[in-house]
């Protein structure tokens, strides 16, 4: 099958693979940096290259609100955000993912106010990280692309029926041209399949109530089936994943491992700054430092057991957050990260680094290896290190 | 048509009794009506609010027909994806039912409505869904304790502006939502009360008839928010449109009409004084509150008379 390389920004490359889904209903507001792909998807729409009906909402809430109404009638729905207006349908992101809607969504990555900051990090994303949803995040456009054509089929998946979030980092990947390959429609829709809903308000003769009131008596146990969805989403999506490879040649996993196999010292993150650090590791690599990167590709649901059993015997680990658990300990990776490795003596440490679009630059990532060689030496050091600030 | 009495009770009940609403409310009668009117091919979405949790309490739901609760503040962006997925669907063939037509209907109470959900509400009339919008009034946010609204009228006692030694109740002026949805330049907006049950079905059966969006408003006499026996609740109803706290009217693209005009007003006060939350404007000293109310709703219909007649 012939993919075609194209140079797109990660906004446009997301808005055709969510075109290429043939979605029936997008509900979308604008906020930067995710307004360049509702720009893009606006224009598929008004040259007939897709017949998607747009509804232009008044703001996020609506939006979300918008997509479980159209996802519930019965339609395959997207919607995509940054920061401020995610945290606006935080009321509704629950509900879409308690109703076990299939939407996906962009939540092009950007810090939360205030103060106000329409730059890169994570802390949307992790504010919304128990609502229920799937978190893909990618390093590069390419990987926005492939997570947004797979969002379809894990989200839709039976043993999913689930909403799922397509992270990629505000600017640096959304607004930064890259070259990727691209699917044919044909392949790419293929692929994704028809969608049908089992239970839909549209289906008059076989009318269902949606959202009642749900109290003591049965709640719960709603609960609990969501619950169980979770340990299935993690097999569909690696499954998917395997699927995807097959097709393209790009492979993924809930991580992708590098330099990991005889690495001592391990840095774990997620998003675009892998890309850094790798360059970095190629240099140490070289000095014989066995460093490695896990970057994490899906973070809800947080793979554990993954994690434990890569990351069991390493010297030292080191997790970069792009977002803070202010009153916590540490950043929200680092503690699901640390949780997974429970019971194992690998001494782990978190780094909080580029809140608001702060650079990651190479120095930063040397300084992690080097205190990780410190460690990895028995030296001790903060539980909790913020990278790159102001001294 | 449907809005013959003969034919209405021939219609399916597609709100089905059981549901948990207090004896004499005024709200499921107006469900049931619209209901009976609007037929089987309808998806209706309930905001958050007492009607909403009377009727699906699970295991069980009073609705025959499709139904979406998702939020307190959302149901109008709800539906109007539902109305959306309608038109997307059809147009490629995909409904899991064929159907030219399917009747969305929103609904919410005065909170819902006129106070967290009136951004919702705005976004979804301008943006021109095939939508009816109902919002069933009855002055306060009750399913959570009876507390003031902006829809709360002067002088009523709430649990959060309540009547005092210092205090009347509520201090401020009512919210003229109709207005506000007048101003949206939507085809079809109309008050009515659930004892003009002929004025509703037809109001009902026009604003589903009539594409793009419409507005119903919809006074609701409610039992224990007023505070009167369960038995007149839809008396006053009635009375609300005697005595032109109510008026029921249409606006047909922008063309008032009054419904009905009563022809001796009754005294506001008369209907004031079978609601508890107004008793204490009876006791000596507050007679001012009385005759302010009297004057607003006197000043208010004589507008009303004025856009009728210029508009026609
Ligand atoms: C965002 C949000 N805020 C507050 C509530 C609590 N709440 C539920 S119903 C309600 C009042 C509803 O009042 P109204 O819309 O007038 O309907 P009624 O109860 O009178 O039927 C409130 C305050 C909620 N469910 N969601």
């Amino acid at each position: 099958m012939e993919q075609k390389l194209v140079a797109l920004s990660g906004n446009e490359a997301v808005a055709y693979a969510f075109k290429q889904a043939l979605p029936h209903v997008a509900a979308v507001f604008p906020i930067t940096p995710q307004t360049e792909m509702m720009h893009k998807y606006a224009e598929f729409v008004a040259n007939g290259e897709s017949d998607t009906e747009m509804i232009l909402v008044e703001s996020e809430h609506s939006a979300m609100s918008a997509a479980v109404g159209a996802s519930a009638a019965g339609a395959r729905t997207f919607t995509a955000t940054s920061s401020a207006g995610f945290a606006l349908m935080w009321e509704v992101v629950y509900i879409a993912a308690s109703l076990r809607l299939p939407i996906c969504m962009a939540l092009v990555n950007r810090a939360l106010s205030g103060n106000i900051n329409i730059h890169c990090d994570h802390s949307d994303s992790m504010g919304g990280r128990d609502a229920g949803w799937i978190h893909l995040f990618a390093e590069n456009a390419q990987e926005a692309y492939d997570n947004a054509i797979m969002s379809w089929r894990i989200a839709e998946h039976m043993d999913v029926r689930l909403p799922v979030m397509v992270n990629y980092d505000g600017f640096i990947i959304s607004h930064t041209a890259d070259a990727l390959h691209m699917l044919p429609d044909d392949v790419a829709y293929k692929f994704i399949g028809k969608y049908k809903a089992d239970y839909a308000l549209l289906d008059v003769e076989n009318p269902i109530t949606v959202g009642p009131l749900d109290l003591t008596d049965y709640y719960f146990e709603h609960k609990a089936s969501q619950l169980a969805a979770y340990p299935r989403a993690l097999e569909v999506i690696k499954k998917v994943s395997d699927e995807f490879g097959e097709l393209t040649g790009r492979y993924y996993d809930h991580c992708e491992e590098y330099m990991m196999d005889d690495a001592d010292m391990v840095m774990v993150m997620l998003g675009s700054s892998a890309g850094t650090a790798k360059d970095v590791i190629d240099e140490y690599r070289e000095k014989g430092v066995k460093v490695g990167l896990l970057k994490i590709r899906t973070f809800r649901p947080f793979p554990f057991d993954y994690l434990s059993k890569v990351l069991a015997g390493r010297k030292a680990v080191a997790v970069l957050d792009r977002s803070a658990s202010y009153g916590g300990q540490g950043g929200p990776v680092f503690m699901e990260l640390r949780h997974a490795m429970y019971g194992q003596q690998v001494p782990i440490y978190s780094y909080i680094y580029g809140l608001g679009g702060r650079d990651f630059d190479l120095h930063q990532v040397e300084t992690v290896i080097k205190d990780l060689q410190k460690v990895a030496a028995g030296g001790e050091m903060n539980n909790v290190n913020l990278l790159g600030i102001r001294s | 048509m449907a809005t013959n009495l003969k034919q209405l009770t021939k219609n399916e009940e597609l709100l089905c009794g059981g549901h948990r609403a207090c004896a004499g409310c005024t709200g499921s009668n107006i469900l049931r009506q619209i209901m009976l009117t609007a037929g089987k091919d309808t998806v209706v979405g309930g905001a958050t609010g007492c009607m909403e949790v009377v009727t699906t309490i699970f295991p069980y739901t009073a609705w025959k027909t499709s139904f979406i609760h998702s939020a307190f503040e959302n149901c109008a962006a709800t539906i109007s994806g539902v109305e959306t997925a309608f038109r997307a669907l059809k147009k490629r063939g995909d409904l899991p039912v064929e159907r030219d037509n399917i009747n969305f209907i929103a609904f919410g109470g005065d909170g819902g409505t006129y106070d967290i959900g009136l951004q919702s509400l705005s976004g979804a009339m301008e943006r021109g869904h095939n939508m009816l919008y109902v919002c069933y009034d009855n002055n306060a946010y009750m399913n959570t304790g009876i507390q003031r609204s902006s829809a709360t009228p002067v002088g009523a006692h709430t649990s959060t502006a309540p009547s005092g030694s210092q205090s009347t109740g509520k201090q401020e002026i009512r919210k003229d939502l109709t207005k506000i949805l007048v101003a949206h330049n939507i085809p079809y907006i109309a008050q009515t009360t659930p004892y003009h049950w002929k004025d509703l079905a037809m109001k009902v059966e026009k604003a589903l008839a009539t594409p793009g969006p419409a507005f119903l408003n919809i006074l609701m006499p409610c039992t224990p928010g007023w505070h009167f026996d369960p038995a007149i609740g839809i008396d006053l109803a009635r009375e609300a449109v005697e005595c032109n706290f109510w008026p029921i009217f249409e606006v047909e693209n922008g063309v008032y009409n009054i419904n009905k005009k009563p022809k001796e007003k009754m005294p506001v006060a008369d209907w004031m004084k079978k609601q508890g939350r107004f008793k204490h404007l009876f006791k000596p000293g507050n007679e001012h509150v009385l005759e302010s109310t009297q004057a607003f709703v006197d000043k208010e219909w004589e507008k009303l008379l004025k856009l009728e007649e210029s508009t026609s």
